[in-house]
């Protein structure tokens, strides 16, 4: 099993942060590589076992199952069911934690997957860099003061 | 029920924040409200179930009992037992986060407690500013001191043991070279960090050098120097690294350049670069030393830093004269015993500090005078009370942070402060100024700087190695750990509970 964790510090209260990222559906409102998103058979976006298929600016298309989402501890987790990216077992978290000093919000973003050996350092950097740290920096920004 | 919780980001790497919270019995050297802190019982200080027993500054005790502690989560938690202040039920906990853009880290701390309805809004606040908020700042001013330094405050802290950094620092290798390529076992640093980070590994051993020996270790001393690097308060060592800079062994091949050592003899070194923690070592022979048939490997492995340290702190940093007072902290310590023994020898008249009344009697037995235990009495007070006023000559302190101010003011008049490290933290910034109230001198010496050189260093190994044959000082058996069992060497050496030398055993 593959681990990556990336983190960040948000410049805004963790509410206002989780307003935005716990809807499942909106990643094209503020991750920089995904160009458009949907919810599969009409579910809501905050419905457990809801699918979301979304296209990235590159063309590969990503189908990830929501698997847990909570408005208290300010978390959602989920799946991935279909991606370009050889990976097995796929379980991602987001989760948002309250930095009472300045009100500020720590971002975390974590995966654990399978993959094949020689394909490992590659995959962690990419999930790690590519896509989570790029999201949370663009969250960051977006928050910017 | 009220719940309490602060977080706040402090700007340096996880590890090094944790290194300093993990130590339960550490919160005197960096909180602000605290005096003074001893483990009960003497448990080591990450043991489940150990009781911290501490003094605020205000001369409130407490006592608080560690619940839980992670090292893979960065996370602790303790509760109080007992407390001047109705904290009823109080249950804390503190973790740590990374924050992997920059190299910072997240720090939460939160409690639930029980408060008296009228004094609520009271207690929460104190909990929330005057322990959380302030030990915040607390720990950011510790990190800053340490990073940034000041005119006084030297950076990395000077001890005297903490040599320049040397040109070629032994990396561990990333993986194991494969082939006929030689490997050793050897305890890796991989990350600055707890004991935990101390783990065993084989590496490789390099081809030999022509000018260096190959030295199969059969002893290997564990001095506070290779805490400082375990944990990145000195740069000796870069991770991945070997640590240790004291051993002996005997020499299993000789480089082509190098004369004066061949196979078979029987050697000792205490000096940089760090790799001492290892089955066997490749090292340039300059600062090695033969061995005569009468010095076994262990004394010579738990005692030629500290003999060589105290030969020059006694001789040439101070030269300790007959009459003279002379007042030496951590006592029972590896160091500490040595100091005392000679300073004896050489007529002085020898106050000893230690923290337990154990030391006490092991301190007396090596013919210290007077022994204050600095737990129970204030010392400063103490050695005046003995010295009739008047205060000592010289004062050895290698504690630091706990004992800095006391040792300044139980100096007498021209008095000289020997500052050679720092187990209890940084000693924070001083005005020299106030110093003229006493004539004081202070030294902080660095063991490099008087060893570094084969005609600097044979002096004070030919002078120890005549002490230890004359009966001067008596070596005693050090406490024997494996090499495996380098972190549980280290979690007794930090805890404070240890007397005397502690030396790791290879395999034979």
């Amino acid at each position: 099993m593959t681990k990556v964790y990336v983190s960040s510090v948000i410049p805004a209260p963790a509410a206002e942060v989780w307003k935005l990222v716990r809807n499942f559906n909106a990643l094209p409102s503020w991750a920089p590589f995904v160009a458009e998103s949907r919810i599969e058979q009409s579910a809501q976006a905050d419905q457990i076992g809801c699918i979301r298929s979304f296209t990235l600016k590159d063309g590969g298309r990503i189908r990830e199952r929501l698997l847990a989402l909570s408005d208290y501890d300010l978390s959602c987790s989920y799946a991935i069911l279909e991606s370009p990216m050889a990976v097995e077992n796929y379980v991602a978290t987001l989760s948002l934690t309250p930095i009472t000093d300045g009100n500020l919000t720590l971002a975390e973003w974590q995966a654990e997957f399978d993959c094949a050996p020689d394909r490992e350092a590659a995959l962690m950097h990419q999930i790690g860099n590519g896509v989570f740290q790029t999201a949370l920096s663009a969250l960051k920004h977006r928050f910017g003061r | 029920m009220v719940k309490v919780c602060q977080s706040t980001i402090i700007e340096a790497p996880v590890d090094e924040v944790w290194a300093i919270l993990r130590d339960f019995n550490g919160h005197d050297r960096w909180h602000p409200a605290i005096a003074f802190s001893e483990i009960e019982g003497g448990e080591p200080v990450d043991v489940v179930g150990a009781v911290r027993h501490f003094r605020l500054n205000d001369g409130g005790e407490l006592r608080e009992q560690l619940l839980a502690l992670s090292d893979r989560d960065r996370r602790l938690s303790y509760c109080l037992l007992e407390a001047p202040l109705p904290l009823m039920g109080y249950v804390a906990s503190i973790r740590l986060k990374p924050v992997t853009d920059g190299n910072a880290t997240f720090w939460e701390w939160r409690s639930e407690f029980q408060p008296p309805a009228h004094r609520r809004d009271e207690l929460v606040r104190l909990v929330t500013e005057d322990i959380y908020q302030a030990g915040f700042a607390a720990v950011r001013n510790l990190l800053k001191r340490r990073s940034v330094g000041s005119p006084v405050e030297t950076r990395p802290p000077q001890a005297i043991v903490a040599p320049t950094p040397p040109i070629n620092m032994p990396h561990a290798p990333s993986r194991i070279a494969p082939g006929q390529t030689a490997t050793t076992a050897a305890i890796v640093v991989e990350r600055y960090g707890g004991p935990e980070e101390l783990r065993l590994r084989d590496i490789e051993l390099p081809p030999l050098a022509p000018n260096e020996v190959r030295i199969r270790h059969t002893v290997i001393g564990v001095n506070f120097i290779d805490v400082y690097c375990r944990t990145g308060f000195f740069d000796l060592l870069k991770p991945p690294g070997v640590p240790g800079m004291e051993a002996a062994g005997i020499i299993e091949a000789v480089g082509s350049a190098v004369s004066g050592f061949s196979a078979g003899d029987r050697v000792a070194y205490a000096c940089p670069p760090v790799g001492a923690y290892s089955e066997r070592r490749n090292m340039a022979p300059e600062l090695l030393v033969h061995l005569a048939d009468d010095i076994t490997d262990e004394i010579a492995a738990a005692g030629l830093l500290k003999g060589v340290s105290a030969s020059f702190l006694l001789h040439d940093v101070h030269a300790v004269k007959p009459g003279e007072i002379v007042l030496i902290h951590a006592a029972a310590g590896g160091i500490g015993q040595l100091l005392v023994q000679w300073a004896r020898h050489l007529g002085a008249t020898v106050i000893a500090t230690v923290s337990s009344d154990d030391k006490a009697r092991t301190v007396e037995r090596l013919g210290a005078h007077h022994v204050i235990v600095y737990s129970r009495e204030n010392f400063a007070d103490a050695v005046m009370r003995l010295t009739g006023g008047r205060g000592a000559d010289v004062a050895y302190d290698a504690v630091g942070n706990d004992t800095f101010a006391g040792s300044l003011a139980a100096l007498a008049v021209r008095g000289h402060l020997v500052s050679f490290g720092q187990a209890s933290g940084p000693i924070g910034n001083w005005d020299i100024g106030r110093f003229a109230s006493k004539s004081l001198t202070i030294s902080r010496p660095n063991y490099a700087h008087f060893t570094d050189t084969p005609e600097k260093l044979e002096p004070h190994v030919a002078r120890f190695f005549q002490a230890l044959r004359q009966g001067v000082v008596k070596v005693e058996a050090p406490t024997r750990y494996g090499l495996a069992d380098a972190a549980n060497a280290h979690r007794d050496l930090e805890s404070r509970r240890t007397t005397g030398a502690l030396v790791l055993m290879p395999r034979p």
